[in-house]
Order: structure tokens, then sequence, then C-alpha cells
């Protein structure tokens, strides 16, 4: 029941490459990455399914529908109160740019790994429209936690 | 002043003496010590243990003359009880194959060149199960993992490759297993990831398998390219996690969720 996590990981849709760059400014990605309009709903189905988004793999957040989560990571819960969507996107495209050696993948990340899997390979976990669908989801997270 | 020294240094040698007189607790744990008491009380119950199934098959084939040489295990090595310890010092450096080699392939070195027979496939029923048998034979004794330099220099680069981040999730093995052991990955409580129940029934499986397909689970998982089966990193992997669990008890057959 429990036993599949790893395999998870495995089953995503493929993405195409990351084409395009960004530009970082301070400690965010001011503009939508190829100029993508991102989609809260969709953004939070990527997010709460951890084939796609991988996120609950390490995160928890505000799903009680999952019952599985992961505690790698700090809870998702609130996330758009602490940073603004720029912010966010920096966090899901470079975060090694903010903690050096941090586990979170570099989603928008499409070459220079190691060993990468042939079916991997040249793609970025999610495209970027996935990666705008997430900061419009993480967006409408307010509150504490 | 004058005072003081003598006290520091009777703090500093008693400091020592403690250091000397308890040494550090073990802290490692074998994933056998994480699991419900349920799925524990299915491991240490040889009926209930689905893998006997795979110890009596491998039991069959040991009894079995087959291959050119028409010879079984049992007419060179005698009684299963000569394979006491065998696994617990596995992988090894074999002097005629002038190689660092694991259980599997010493297993199917006696197959090939000793019986004259086929060589099954990796992680088919009939290959688990014989290496399933054999090391059963060792349940309850401590892993032991010689000093030799070539079993040393294979050891390293498994360390190596335990370090490396790899695959598009860019994760190594050490940040889950060292790092991050005990904590959860989605609902899965991450083990110190050690080799002490292999072969192993694992449900999500159905079927015993080999060390090396649960490393090839792992690099899957990380979305890496897995090590082919008996690949030199294959074996430097297992040569890295048998030194690491050193002394640590031998399970087989383990049952893994
Ligand atoms: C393999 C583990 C892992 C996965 C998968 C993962 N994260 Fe993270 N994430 C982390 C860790 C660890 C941190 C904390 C950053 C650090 O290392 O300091 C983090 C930090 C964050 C932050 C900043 C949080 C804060 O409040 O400071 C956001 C936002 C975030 N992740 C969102 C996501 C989203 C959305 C996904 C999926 C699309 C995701 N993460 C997938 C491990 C992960
Ligand atoms: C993303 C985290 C992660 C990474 C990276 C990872 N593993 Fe694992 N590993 C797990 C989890 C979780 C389990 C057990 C749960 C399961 O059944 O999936 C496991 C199980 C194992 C086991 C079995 C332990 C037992 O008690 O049966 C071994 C051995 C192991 N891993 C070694 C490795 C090695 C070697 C690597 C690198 C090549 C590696 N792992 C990479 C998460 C990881």
């Amino acid at each position: 029941m429990r036993a599949a996590t790893l395999s998870f990981l495995l089953l995503a849709a493929a993405t195409p490459a990351a084409a395009a760059g960004y530009t970082v400014v301070g400690d965010a990605i001011p503009a939508p990455l190829e100029g993508a309009i991102g989609d809260a709903a969709r953004g939070r189905a990527i997010v709460a399914d951890r084939t796609v988004g991988l996120c609950v793999l390490c995160h928890s957040g505000p799903f009680p529908e999952l019952h599985f989560q992961g505690d790698l990571a700090p809870p998702l819960d609130g996330a758009g109160s602490r940073w603004s969507a720029g912010q966010i996107r920096l966090r899901l495209v470079e975060p090694q740019r903010l903690t050096p050696g941090t586990i979170m993948p570099a989603y928008y990340r499409a070459d220079g790994f190691e060993r990468v899997a042939p079916a991997f390979a040249g793609k970025s976990i999610l495209t970027a429209g996935q990666i705008e669908d997430v900061v419009a989801y993480l967006s409408t997270l307010r509150g504490a936690k | 002043m004058i005072m003081r020294k003598p006290v520091a240094a009777l703090l500093l040698a008693s400091m020592a003496a403690a250091a000397f007189a308890q040494a550090p607790a073990d802290t490692r744990r074998s994933g056998f010590d994480d699991m419900s008491p349920a799925l524990q009380a299915i491991q240490m119950d040889d009926f209930a243990n689905p893998a006997a199934l795979w110890l009596a098959e491998g039991e069959a084939q040991w009894n079995t003359r087959t291959g050119s040489a028409g010879k079984s295990c049992a007419d060179c090595h005698g009684t299963p009880a000569t394979m006491r310890g065998v696994a617990a010092r596995f992988p090894a450096f074999d002097t005629t194959l002038a190689n660092v080699i694991d259980l599997d392939a010493k297993i199917d070195d006696c197959r090939t060149r000793r019986q004259g027979a086929a060589s099954p496939p990796h992680e088919s029923r009939a290959r688990v199960a014989l290496e399933a048998f054999v090391a059963h034979q060792s349940r309850g004794m401590p892993i032991t993992s010689a000093a030799e330099p070539h079993l040393d220099a294979s050891v390293a680069a498994g360390a190596r490759i335990f370090r490396q981040r790899m695959g598009q999730i860019d994760l190594s093995c050490a940040q889950c297993h060292d790092e991050r052991a005990g904590r959860h990955l989605a609902g899965t409580a991450i083990p110190q990831g050690h080799p002490t129940g292999y072969p192993v029934y694992r449900s999500e499986w159905q079927a015993v398998g080999t060390l090396q397909r649960r490393l090839r689970n792992c690099l899957s998982g990380v979305r890496a390219q897995p090590y082919a089966f008996g690949s030199p990193e294959m074996i430097a992997l297992e040569a890295f996690l048998m030194r690491r669990a050193a002394g640590m008890k031998l399970e087989t057959p383990g049952v893994r969720p």
C-alpha cells in the first residue's frame, strides 16, 4: 500500500525540455516563465499528485484527501503569505541558489544531471506552464503554519 | 591560574578515559527493527514467511545433479551447513576470477564452471531461490567484511557512488539513507539502507529479490539510469553497504513492505 513510493517517481508524464532562460532579481524571478499564465486549480492537482509534482513526497500541505505526505521539507501551508509569486518561482526553478546543497529539486532544469535515465534525458521535471500553475496555486495558500 | 592547570589536565584525562570506557553507541538499525510487529512476526516465522517457498526451491536445486558435469552443489560441498558464514563475507575478492564478486556471482561461477550448467537470468526464480537458500544458512551471523586491498578499492568506489547525486531528482543515496533515515518520503519511513535481509521477500514485488534489485529500484526512483546487474558499480555499492553494516546480523530471508 505504502510501498510503491519510489516507483511513483517513475510514472510521471514526460515533459519537453525547458527552453527559455529567466532573470533572477534579488531572491525572485519576477516574470512568468516563457510568458505562461498559471492556473491555481491545475497547480493544486500537480502539487497533490506525487507522480507529477512529487511535492508531497517531501512536503506536507493542505491536502486532507492525501494520507501520506512527506516530512523532509517545510509544510507548504501559508507559502503564499510568506512569499511573492516571484519568490516562489525562484524556489521552484533554482532552489540551490538560496540553499546550496538543498534536496529540493530544480524543477526547470533540463540537463547537467548525473546518469539521468534515458526517458528523462534533456527534460525538466515540470514544464514552464506547469511551474506557473504551481506558482499560481501556492500563491493562494494564505495563513499561518 | 597555577591551580587550574592540573584541574584541566585531570578533566581532560577523565574525559579521555570516559571516551574509552563507553564506545560510541551503535545507532545502526536494520530495516527489520523499524517494521511493524506484525511484519516482524511474519519474517521470524519460518512457515509464514513467504520466502519459504523460495528456500524450498533453493534446497531442491542444492541437491539436484545438473549441467554437463552432472553434479549437484551437494556433491562438491556436502550439507548446506557448509555454507554457514559464506553470505556474511561477500562481496569478496575471488582469486580465480581475479575480481571482487558478490554471492550471486560466486554461485553462478560454480554453476557454469563446475556444473557446466546454463546461468539463469538475473532475478529469475531459480537464481534468486538458490542464493536465498545459501544466504539463509548464515542467518543470525554478523556481517564480516575483510580488509583486503581489492575489496577496499571496491568499498571506496561504492562509497563514492553512495554520495553522488544522481538522476533528474538529483539525490544521493546518502542524502536519504545517512542524512534522513527515519523521516518520511510520503508515507514511507526511510530506512538506513542496510543489506542485512537480502534476498528479501517484498510485497511490492510479490517475490523474493536480491539487493541489486532493491538498489535498482532506488536508482529508478530518482530517475537515474540503474547500474546493470553484476556491473562493477553494483558490486561496489554492495561491498560498501556490507562494510557499512559490518557486525550487524544477517536476517535472510527478510520480509519488506
Ligand atoms: C526531494 C524533496 C523535495 C521535493 C520533491 C520538493 N521539495 Fe520543496 N523543498 C524541499 C526542501 C528540503 C525545502 C527547504 C529548502 C531548504 O533546503 O532550505 C523546500 C522548500 C520549498 C519551498 C520554500 C518553502 C519555504 O517556506 O521556505 C517551496 C515554496 C517549495 N519547496 C515548494 C515545492 C513544490 C511546489 C514542490 C513540487 C512541485 C516541491 N517543493 C518539491 C524539498 C523538496
Ligand atoms: C529519495 C530517497 C532515496 C534515495 C535517493 C535512495 N533510497 Fe534507498 N530506499 C528509500 C526508501 C524510502 C526505501 C524503503 C522503502 C521502500 O520500500 O521503497 C529504501 C530502501 C533501500 C534499501 C533496503 C533497506 C531494507 O531494509 O530492506 C537499501 C539497501 C537502499 N535503499 C539503498 C540505497 C542506495 C545504495 C541508494 C543509492 C544508489 C539509495 N538507496 C537511494 C529511499 C531512497
